[in-house]
């Protein structure tokens, strides 16, 4: 582990652009911190954080200039390696038949900069579901072997957080290439950095550093320590899969359908959602057409359609699929929990639904 | 890197015949327009068929797997991808991947009776099954066929289902919820043939397909003469969208349909069954 000071930050990315990266990290949009194309250190949300609540998200100016004082935003990484929109392929009419041309447009390599703990385990989620199972999404996989992460350990969660119930966080365990912790206080700005790869290592030893003291191993332990207790949210885990598939037919899920829009958000902001539809179209011509991939969600009507009408037409039973996949389901599918406590549902519900809540209402009051 | 194939990318197959099975019913052959070919198919799975910028649509298949170069399926016109499809002439050119999901217990068959009930289109899936109980005769037990449909005019496959009730080592019996025109036959719902069917429930494998109630009760009645839950499978439909678990459409419960299913031993999904839109 080294230590390096503010600037070295700069040589960091600097050294990422130079291997060919594109730097992809947060930055302050329309009262929002997002991930997006970066280029410099300035470009991070320096001096801001997030305060975050059940449908309450706001951006804060800090006492203190930290490069990483906020937690998680509306987006995730998921973006950038399961994209939202994907041309699958084109097909060309001949006649009374057809070619189809697939998408290999090549694929760029990114440096993801900020990934917190939850998210490196999201990432790992959605390496089961598009790259372990019988078949291989080959646009994911091409995305994710070009990128490199650098990993920032939460040191202070937000008001939606939960990792540490999720045991996915605060600290980052693995999938990372670096890890910085920002150690911040009266006398000092650094960032105390390990590596988690060979890539890691080598880009480490580029940098201006110095080794780490016992002392700034001791002060990043302590605050992760501090920070696994100051979560803003608790779910128990135990046991929770069998209490969620023994009340499928609570009637708390009329309840919470009485609050739930089926706006999709929970969907859309969840870094491990993977639903996907499909769109074909043609040109006006009708001589190219196309097929696209685009992210779904479990909360529409079309989601469950077949002939005749859709399966989940209430409200209810949408919520019921979307929350028991998340934390039932998922683990006889992938051998997972779907949620790693990072919040975004409950934050951008805009009636502030708290998956927490849900489920502890549930094991406080089953039915069966 | 090694070239991953990409499990979306659909293969050409050219129509050979379009032969039309009742009013809002038909039957496509298929064969491979160039030298890429599908892997060869069980009995009770399913392809994706794409229309050339209309859209694809998950249909299963129900020719001989024998001779699984010979792709058949047959399908329902009821929205905007198989009422494309029924328009199309031999000649023309449509996308196929697959074959996916799991199949009938023809292995487990061996030995036993076999009760095969089908409802409406349901007989589609299950026809590969009879090709199979056919060819291979003397590895089975009695062999039943339960069939119901709509009306008389709806009755899907006649010519062979007429050849099969004519064979003295098969019992076909066939039934009509509403009797038009001078049919003769059972009028009723296929559950009501089941009490009557010669087989025996203790040693039997029971195959069912057709809409999710008429599966639930031929279950039910499948259990009163004896039957193990173990011994009863059903195959289910739900939207899909890609076919390879990625998607997330299909869910049943922890189950995705298009690669745990459409195929379950009705023990595995029973929890299931019953619950309002799960």
């Amino acid at each position: 582990m080294v230590i390096i000071e503010p600037q070295g930050l700069s040589a960091l990315f600097d050294a990422l652009k130079q291997k060919g990266y594109q730097l992809i990290g947060p930055r302050v949009v329309d009262q929002a911190i997002i991930y997006d194309e970066i280029g410099s250190p300035e470009d991070l949300p320096v001096g801001w954080t997030d305060e975050q609540d059940a449908g309450v998200y706001r951006l804060r100016k800090r006492e203190d200039a930290r490069y990483f004082g906020y937690v998680v935003g509306p987006q995730s990484w998921k973006k950038f390696l399961h994209l939202p929109i994907l041309k699958l392929w084109e097909a060309q009419r001949d006649g009374p038949s057809f070619e189809i041309i697939p998408n290999d447009e090549p694929v760029p390599k990114m440096a993801f900069i900020g990934v917190r703990s939850c998210e490196l385990q999201a990432i790992a989620i959605q390496d089961r579901i598009f790259l372990q199972g019988d078949f291989v999404d080959p646009h994911y996989r091409s995305r994710r072997e070009n990128i490199f992460i650098v990993a920032v350990n939460c040191t202070e969660p937000g008001g939606t957080c939960f990792c540490a119930s999720m045991d996915t966080g605060p600290r980052a365990q693995s999938g990372y290439d670096l890890a910085i912790t920002e150690l911040y206080d009266a006398e000092r700005h650094v960032f105390l950095v390990e590596a988690g790869s060979p890539a890691g290592e080598t880009l480490l030893e580029q940098l201006p550093h110095r080794p780490a003291t016992e002392a700034d191993i001791q002060q990043a332990h302590q605050l992760l320590e501090q920070a696994g207790k100051k979560m803003g949210r608790q779910l128990e885990t135990e046991g929770l899969k069998d209490l969620l598939y023994d009340n499928l037919e609570h009637p708390h899920w009329q309840k919470i359908a009485e609050r739930c829009l089926s706006c999709a958000n929970c969907t859309m902001v969840c870094p491990t959602c993977f639903c996907t539809t499909v769109e074909d179209v043609t040109d006006l011509t009708g001589e190219t057409a196309m097929r696209i991939r685009k992210w779904d969600s479990c909360f529409t009507s079309d989601f469950s359609y077949i002939h005749g009408g859709s399966i989940r037409a209430s409200t209810y039973s949408r919520y019921r699929q979307w929350m028991t996949h998340k934390l039932a389901s998922w683990h006889d599918q992938f051998g997972t929990s779907g949620c790693v406590g990072c919040g975004r549902c409950i934050t951008w519900c805009p009636v502030g639904i708290d998956i927490t809540e849900e489920a502890r209402f549930i094991r406080e009051n089953p039915v069966t | 890197m090694a070239a991953v194939p990409d499990p979306m990318i659909p293969i050409p197959y050219r129509i050979q015949t379009v032969q039309r099975e009742t009013d809002d019913t038909f039957t496509l052959t298929l064969t491979a327009a160039s030298s890429e070919q599908i892997a060869p198919f069980q009995a009770g799975q399913f392809n994706m068929l794409y229309i050339f910028g209309v859209g694809e649509v998950p249909i299963s298949i129900s020719g001989d797997p024998s001779t699984p170069e010979k792709l058949v399926h047959t399908t329902r016109a009821v929205g905007t991808v198989t009422q494309a499809m029924q328009k199309l002439k031999p000649g023309n050119v449509i996308g196929i991947r697959g074959p996916f999901g799991s199949h009938w217990p023809l292995e487990e068959a061996r030995g036993n009776d076999v009760v095969v009930i089908a409802g409406g289109i349901g007989l589609a899936p299950l026809r590969p099954v009879l090709y199979t109980l056919v060819k291979y005769r003397e590895r089975f037990g009695k062999v039943v066929l339960l069939y119901g449909s709509r009306t008389p005019e709806d009755i899907l496959f006649r010519r062979e289902l007429e050849k099969w009730r004519q064979r003295f080592d098969m019992e076909v019996y066939i039934t009509v919820d509403r009797a038009t025109g001078n049919w003769r036959g059972n009028v009723g719902v296929v559950t009501k043939l089941i009490p009557r069917a010669p087989f025996d429930p203790y040693s039997c494998v029971a195959m069912v397909c057709g809409p999710e109630i008429m599966m639930y009760y031929s279950v039910l009645s499948l259990r009163d003469q004896g039957v193990p839950t173990e011994s009863i499978y059903i195959s289910m439909e739900r939207n899909m969208k890609c076919a390879i678990g990625f998607c997330g459409h299909c869910q049943y419960g922890p189950a995705f349909i298009c690669k745990d299913g459409p195929v379950f031993r009705f023990d595995q999904v029973e929890h299931l069954f019953n619950k309002r839109e799960i």
